[in-house]
């Protein structure tokens, strides 16, 4: 394993709110590095709703999910943040020197003095399908995504969903599976119109099969699957022979490894200080949709105003013996030449 | 209006509507356990309700971004809505819906 990362500030969640925290810790010269299960940045913005408007952010009347985060990357590049995407944060421990180890699934090890929760209401993990039991087969026969299509060689496979994911799975994984049963709600699909044109040609030559139905039931011995209920809308149920099941539903938020780290919370919310937005745990900051606080109000521009107020205060726990001197981008070369700008 | 909701135990309560709002901030006001994520943009499928007693046939069918949505959504029926894109009217008085597994 390579050894730990160190750095100033390592943030959980690299949504508008996390990004924006690296614009005001980098103003004062903090370095940090962010951490977000996510494939790319901007959270909920990116993730939920890339294409709707906005049109709460102060001085821009009117911006998208995607735009606004595109902005926010361009505001930080000067500061050159490193991010750890794809990655769950999953322990924190504190080291014997007071600095705090934040370990990732992917064993990504970053050791700061100072943490800062930005992480929304949670981490995006798959939906996972109201079928009883279904936990026994995750890993072994049920998988959320393929990382190996040669894992899928020779086997009965079963697909439920109707969007691109559960298309394109289908299509890649027919010509290696021993029979694949795709199952939707629906005879309709929100996926690209070619891919649902090939898949009803597969299902017409009869090398797959398509049924409007859900998946009721798992079958099999010790997390190894091989046979599912299906239930159409009539309740009529039949079985079909699966080896693998592969549900397709997209993401939902849970808050996942946050609520081990030891930090209080309330109702699965970090009470914070409103003068720091520190937890009661000190070092450990929290930002966003994840605090609470009387008053608290979950909007973007709430937290970014949580981040300038928290990054002073991460200062000192940072730099103990500097003085911090509050200034201004409009006036300040110091903080212009900091920007790239003078 | 009076919107009567049953949550995932069978238990149903009868909550007061306001025109112009809609079912899934009603549902969340009485605090019923509606995740909403994308709060309100029809962009997660996590509002889901089973419109029941006939209701569903008397609503405006679902638009094309909500049946998309529905795609993604788990335990989907044919009486599936996303309450979030259901606004409340006198024409909705006295509603059923059941809130959808989580």
């Amino acid at each position: 394993m390579n050894s730990p990362i160190q750095t100033d500030v390592a943030i959980v969640g690299a949504g508008p709110i996390g990004l924006f925290a690296v614009f005001e810790l980098g103003l004062l010269d903090l370095k940090c590095h962010l951490v977000d299960i996510l494939d790319r940045p901007g959270g909920q913005c990116t993730e939920l709703y890339p294409e709707k408007p906005i049109y709460d952010i102060p001085g821009l009347p009117i911006v998208t999910g995607q735009e606004l985060v595109d902005r926010l990357m361009q505001q930080i590049k000067p500061f050159g943040a490193a991010f750890h995407f794809g990655e769950m944060a999953s322990g924190l421990t504190k080291l014997p020197d007071g600095r705090w180890k934040l370990t990732t699934d992917a064993g990504t090890e970053i050791v700061a003095p100072v943490v800062v929760v930005a992480a929304g209401a949670g981490s995006f993990v798959p939906k996972r399908p109201p079928i009883p039991g279904i936990e026994a087969y995750e890993g072994t026969s049920v998988h959320y995504s393929v990382r190996k299509m040669e894992a899928f060689r020779g086997k009965n496979v079963l697909i439920a969903g109707g969007g691109d994911s559960a298309l394109d799975w289908t299509l890649n994984l027919a010509p290696i599976a021993k029979s694949l049963t795709l199952v939707h709600h629906r005879d309709g699909f929100r996926a690209q119109q070619h891919s649902v044109n090939q898949m009803r040609e597969l299902v017409a030559e009869k090398k797959i099969a398509f049924h409007v139905a859900s998946v009721k039931a798992l079958h099999g011995d010790k997390g190894q699957l091989s046979a599912a209920t299906l239930q159409g809308h009539d309740k009529k149920e039949w079985q079909v022979d699966a080896d693998a099941f592969l549900p397709f539903f997209g993401l939902t938020i849970k808050l996942g490894p946050i609520a081990e780290f030891g930090i209080n919370l309330n109702e699965n919310l970090i009470p914070v200080d409103t003068a720091k937005f520190e937890s009661q745990t000190p070092g450990i900051f929290g930002i966003g949709d994840i605090i609470t606080y009387p008053g608290k109000l979950k909007l973007i521009l709430s937290g970014f105003h949580e981040a300038a107020l928290m990054a002073q205060a991460a200062f000192h726990i940072c730099r103990p013996n500097e003085k911090l001197r509050f200034q201004y981008t409009t006036s300040s070369t110091n903080l212009q030449k900091k920007l790239g700008v003078a | 209006m009076k919107i009567y909701a049953k949550d995932r135990e069978g238990k149903e309560i009868v909550i007061e509507g306001r025109e112009g709002w809609t079912i899934m901030e009603m549902l969340r006001d009485a605090g019923l356990p509606v995740a909403a994520e994308c709060g309100g943009a029809c962009a997660c499928a996590t509002c889901q309700v089973y419109v029941e007693d006939g209701w569903y046939e008397k609503l405006e069918p679902p638009k094309d971004g909500e049946v998309d949505m529905l795609d993604m959504a788990l335990a989907v029926q044919p009486n599936s809505r996303l309450s979030c894109q259901l606004v409340c009217s006198e024409e909705l008085d006295g509603i059923h819906v059941t809130l959808a597994p989580e």
